[in-house]
């Protein structure tokens, strides 16, 4: 509500301003998408602007331009995942997670120290692939067109005369006006010219 | 009182908002008996289009019956009065709205100033619609303030459905102007891009204007049935290509006269991938708008031809082929409706029985489910053209 009231400054006295909200039309699948596309932009900025905290915390070291790349692809992603489109950046996002999944899968070996903590990271990130296929299928079905929705609108002509009887109907007492007359005037000097 | 609202991008409300109150000896107060959900609306819908501001009450095809009325409107306009509300709000007085160019009034702008640094120089008042063209509420409401309500009114009679006369406020003059601008003549071959309500009505009206053929152009079945069914030969651009048929249609001379009643959102998809440079450069704000259409558009008309722009636009295009449209000796002409200048003669052709604008609603709804219908007709789910709503 804060956004909501911080506008009213743009309004006049007797503008209408909202006193109690209504339910929003963004059906739950699509508010899902919505939380994963800013959870994608935070994510990306963590491993953009601090790759070797990233890469240490999961014992990782050699991979920080990897994990730079990943925060690019993050924030690549969070683009669609925030529009309409919101299908295409839920896409990227689960091959995404795939490729999060098969760099985490090689910071499980037994060798390394971080262990523990890549194997968090991997639980996190398998997580959150669910809830990316989740919001992926959720907005595919709730933005889909039903197969057998469509109408048949043939018998809505709007011309109560018929298309055939109506055509040039309205010359009979209506000439384009001349400050929309867009051709005719050279056609209309030739004579002239030719005198 | 209720109404819907802008929260951001997708998101509508159904919320409770202050009545509004008379600001302007010239302003009206109307209880809304019926509006709807116009294709611009869904620009807005999808933040599309700059300077909207959470609690924005959308909505600018309305009418209903006026319940208060300022001193200074008193007379033009009475209580109990029936009126269409048209989208632009105009004084009646400026050297535009003299001209007949009301939506580009000079005065009922109240951000003028904003939109001046914006538009170069700024446009007449719009309701419902972004703070660039005065961020005036708008009527998917129970009422609407109206302001300059004066001049800002079409009077209706009773005895007329709502629905026969409703889109006297803002889609049948925009069809008409369509057609008028693209300076129709009777014998034209005629192409008009987009079967969506504004589509519909463009067809319509450039039959009555003499139009020897319509083609139509768009993908839903539901739209292009719409279409065929006052006699335009359709043409479904995912299944066929547009420039070939049209060059098939008019013995490879192209339409005398191209019409886009699509504007800022082509539809995209790999058939047609400069749609997909649009889409990519759109999100990340390189470009505003996909003008796919326009492109096509500028290919396939006729030398010497007129290409009519009456979709909305919202900014910056790429890639128009202007060496084209400069060599072919194209004239082009594009505005937002000038809705007053059109609207006592389509009334009279309503009574006339010359046309009659409720075949297009589909869906007529309670004000309630707005928020709903909003992404039904987005979606084009339920077979979905226009959204009939009832406060």
């Amino acid at each position: 509500m804060t956004l909501t009231r911080l506008s009213h400054i743009a309004r006049s006295k007797g503008d209408p301003k909202v006193q109690h909200k209504g339910p929003s039309s963004l059906p739950g699948p699509d508010r899902l998408a919505r939380m994963l596309g800013w959870f994608s932009i935070g994510l990306g900025l963590t491993e953009l602007l601090a790759p070797a905290r990233v890469a240490r915390a999961v014992g990782l070291e050699d991979k920080q331009g990897l994990i730079r790349a990943y925060g690019a692809r993050e924030l690549a992603s969070a683009l669609p995942t925030l529009s309409i489109d919101k299908q295409i950046g839920l896409a990227a996002r689960i091959g995404g997670d795939a490729l999060d999944l098969g760099t985490l899968a090689k910071a499980l070996h037994r060798d390394n120290p971080k262990r523990r903590n890549a194997a968090i990271a991997t639980a996190l990130v398998v997580g959150i692939t669910a809830l990316d296929v989740l919001a992926y299928v959720g907005t595919k079905t709730v933005h889909r067109r039903d197969p057998g929705s469509e109408r048949d609108y043939s018998d809505r002509s709007g011309l109560p005369r018929g298309p055939e009887a109506s055509r040039g109907l309205a010359r009979q007492d209506f000439t384009i006006p001349p400050d929309y007359r867009a051709e005719g005037q050279v056609a209309a000097a030739l004579p002239e010219l030719a005198a | 009182m209720k109404a819907l609202v802008w929260h951001g991008i997708e998101d509508v409300r159904y919320d409770t908002v202050s009545d509004p109150e008379i600001e302007d000896a010239r302003d009206a107060i109307i209880k809304v008996t019926s509006c709807a959900i116009c294709g611009s609306d869904l620009h807005l819908f999808h933040n599309l289009i700059p300077a909207m501001l959470p609690g924005d009450v959308l909505g600018h095809e309305t009418m209903g019956e006026v319940v208060e009325v300022g001193s200074a409107a008193k007379g033009t306009l009475n209580k109990g009065d029936r009126v269409v509300i048209p989208f632009t709000i105009q004084c009646g007085e400026c050297e535009q709205c003299r001209r007949g160019n009301f939506s580009v009034c000079r005065r009922t702008n109240r951000k003028a100033e904003l939109a001046d640094k914006v538009f170069g120089h700024h446009t007449g008042g719009l309701f419902g619609y972004t703070h660039l063209t005065g961020g005036y509420p708008g009527g998917q409401a129970e009422y609407l303030r109206v302001p300059f309500a004066d001049t800002t009114h079409i009077k209706v009679p009773d005895g007329i459905e709502d629905e026969k006369l409703l889109f006297l406020s803002d889609i049948l003059p925009t069809g008409w102007q369509a057609a008028v601008q693209a300076d129709i003549e009777p014998g034209d071959i005629v192409a008009i891009w987009g079967c969506g309500p504004v589509g519909q009505m463009t067809i319509r009206s450039a039959i009555l204007l003499g139009a020897e053929q319509v083609i139509a152009i768009d993908t839903l079945p539901e739209r292009l049935s719409m279409a065929a069914a006052a006699g335009a030969i359709t043409i479904n651009f995912l299944e066929e290509s547009v420039i070939e048929r049209l060059n098939e249609l008019t013995g490879g001379e192209g339409p005398h006269k191209c019409i886009d009643a699509v504007g800022a959102e082509s539809h995209w998809g790999a058939g047609q991938p400069d749609t997909l440079l649009d889409r990519a450069k759109q999100m990340v704000m390189l470009e505003n708008d996909r003008p796919h259409v326009l492109r096509e558009m500028i290919y396939a008309c006729r030398v010497a031809g007129v290409i009519s722009i009456i979709g909305v636009y919202t900014g910056l295009v790429d890639k128009i082929p202007m060496g084209l449209a400069m060599n072919k000796g194209l004239t082009f002409r594009m505005a937002q409706t000038h809705v007053p200048r059109w609207t006592d003669d389509l009334l009279r052709r309503i009574e006339d029985g010359q046309i009659d604008p409720s075949f297009v609603v589909t869906h007529k709804v309670d004000l309630s489910q707005g928020p709903e219908m909003y992404r039904t007709f987005r979606d084009k789910q339920d077979g979905c053209i226009k959204v009939m709503l009832r406060p």
